[in-house]
């Protein structure tokens, strides 16, 4: 232990350093409360603080912040999807990220590690080479390449698969990303801290009070807050908070499960996807593989992992991977991943003046942290939807108008 | 492996059996409105709880209504799909 770490131990005045501050009691009245302390929450708040000046603010997180599916995610960031509306977005999320380091002034460990998204068949290609030309469009770094380009870039990948499912080619976004997960979370929620919002830990909402469709406050395990605006960020829990405002949504909670191996010497750089095979990987900075596959087919609102899980996925990393045989699988883990038909986020305002939705983020939404939280911040300090989250709005249900993002966030979260 | 009590076939594994999502019931699609057919098509009923679902078992062809936790994944009632049986799943 370093000595100067031995003041905290013998000194009262040297307190540990906190990410910010456990604030003893929660006031009557705030102009906003946000449920949910993952990352889009605390990311809302900051915003919210930051560009609109709205600071009397509280964040309510049930158990501890990140604990969700900010903490449980495999962290890979990217904008290659298939959609323009969802392309655009995404793409200002990585901008965004690119710059949050220095922003946040916390280093998040922004790993930019070029992705591949495998096709084993022709259809894969065909819409592939459709989501290149999107991407394209858009300005966003994305192409098609060969499997002697695979090769190239990752040498240790065995392009025959076991003979089953022969890797015919790739799409490459070079832009594609991994970061460190928590340390979003406490970037934002200290930036939020310093600004005057207050981050209540164990503190879960049990109702909102809504009168003549505006709201007025919320019950939660420490009493009843007075507040006119509610923004939900619960990712998982969604479906338990629009059931307290008599909201109707197609969202439901599926586990999406992942798992890591024992470290290794660092052998990979790229972000491995093979939507036939159903699984991804990467390797961590501390030289664990961060593997993860395709949702539990059946709702469940658990975050239960099973067995069956790891023999599916270390059957399809062999194939990929055979040099991994005798590699052990250390740590698996599960989250509840909120989904929607269209594999797009439901965002914005809702039919109740004054409650705000950010959900729907199922198995793709740590990506979309930075621009999630300062969109929807823009949208509360404006009382309408900022133009670019207008085609996620919740009534695109009623009206017919789905995002079809299916075919680039079904397995490549 | 996780087995599945059926009363109709017995103890077999989980994974032979199919998830075929929730029961709901259709409307008349030549009278209801765009938004009832809307809120048939799209919203779930998301929330915790126990949900009459449609499971199908892969290697008999049986299709099932079940009742299910969706919190503990227990298993409270498995029933041949019927008419009967769907009219009282969809209004359960
Ligand atoms: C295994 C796995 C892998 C994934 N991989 C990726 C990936 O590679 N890339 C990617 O972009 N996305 C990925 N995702 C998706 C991503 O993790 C989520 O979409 C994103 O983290 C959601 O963030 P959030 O802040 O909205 O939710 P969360 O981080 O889940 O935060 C919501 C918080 O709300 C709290 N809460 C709920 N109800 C209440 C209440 N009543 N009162 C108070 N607090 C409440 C919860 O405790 C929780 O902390 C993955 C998800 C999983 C599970």
């Amino acid at each position: 232990m370093p000595l100067r770490l031995l003041r905290f131990a013998l000194s009262k005045e040297h307190k540990e350093p906190r990410f910010f501050r456990e604030r003893p009691e929660l006031k009557d009245k705030y102009d906003a409360v946000i449920i949910g302390g993952g990352g889009h929450g605390l990311a809302c708040a900051y915003y919210l603080a930051r560009d609109h000046g709205i600071t009397n603010v509280a964040v309510l997180e049930q158990g501890y912040i990140g604990g969700g599916n900010t903490g449980r995610n495999t962290t890979i960031v990217r904008s290659n999807y298939l959609t323009p509306e969802g392309v655009q977005f995404y793409d200002k999320s990585v901008k965004l990220f690119e710059e949050l380091s220095e922003d946040l002034d916390i280093n998040l460990f922004y790993s930019t590690r070029g992705h591949f998204t495998l096709a084993h068949n022709e259809s894969s290609l065909r819409t592939m080479r459709w989501r290149a030309e999107v991407n394209k469009h858009y300005g966003i770094d994305s192409e098609v390449v060969d499997r002697q380009a695979v090769h190239e870039a990752c040498p240790p990948l065995d392009l025959e698969c076991g003979g089953q499912n022969p890797v015919m080619g790739a799409l490459y976004h070079a832009p594609g990303s991994v970061v460190r997960h928590d340390a979003v979370a406490w970037g934002y929620g200290r930036g939020a801290d310093e600004r005057g919002v207050e981050i209540h830990q164990k503190t879960a909402v049990t109702d909102i009070k809504v009168e003549a469709g505006k709201v007025r406050g919320v019950q939660t395990n420490r009493g009843f807050i007075h507040t006119d605006t509610v923004i939900s960020m619960v990712a998982g829990f969604t479906p338990r908070i629009t059931s307290m405002v008599g909201i109707d949504t197609p969202i439901e909670i599926h586990p999406l499960q992942a798992c890591v191996t024992e470290p290794m010497k660092p052998w990979l750089d790229s972000i491995i996807v093979s939507g036939s095979l159903h699984v991804y990987v990467s390797q961590s900075s501390r030289g664990e593989l961060v593997m993860g596959a395709s949702l539990d087919p059946a709702t469940l609102h658990s975050t239960r992992s099973t067995l069956g899980f790891v023999e599916h996925l270390s059957d399809y990393m062999l194939d990929l991977f055979p040099f991994l045989s005798g590699i052990k699988v250390m740590r698996q883990w599960a989250g509840m991943a909120d989904m929607t038909p269209d594999f797009a986020p439901i965002m914005g305002t809702t039919d109740i003046e004054g409650f705000y939705l950010d959900a729907g983020w199922g198995t793709w939404g740590f990506k979309a942290t930075p621009v999630s939280g300062k969109t929807m911040a823009a949208s509360v300090a404006a009382g309408r939807n900022d133009p670019l989250i207008e085609p996620f709005r919740l009534s695109r249900f009623a009206d017919f108008q789905l995002v079809g993002e299916r075919g680039a966030a079904s397995i490549g979260h | 492996m996780k087995l599945l009590n059926c009363p109709h076939l017995g103890a077999r594994p989980e994974n032979e059996f199919t998830y075929g999502g929730e029961v709901r019931v259709q409307p008349d699609p030549d009278t209801s409105s765009d938004a009832q057919w809307a809120d048939y098509v799209f919203n779930r009923q998301g929330r915790p709880g126990t949900h009459h679902e449609w499971w199908y078992h892969n290697p008999t062809g049986i299709w099932f209504i079940a009742e299910r936790d969706t919190i503990t994944d227990r298993f409270l009632r498995i029933e041949l799909a019927s008419p009967e049986r769907l009219k009282e799943a969809g209004h359960g």
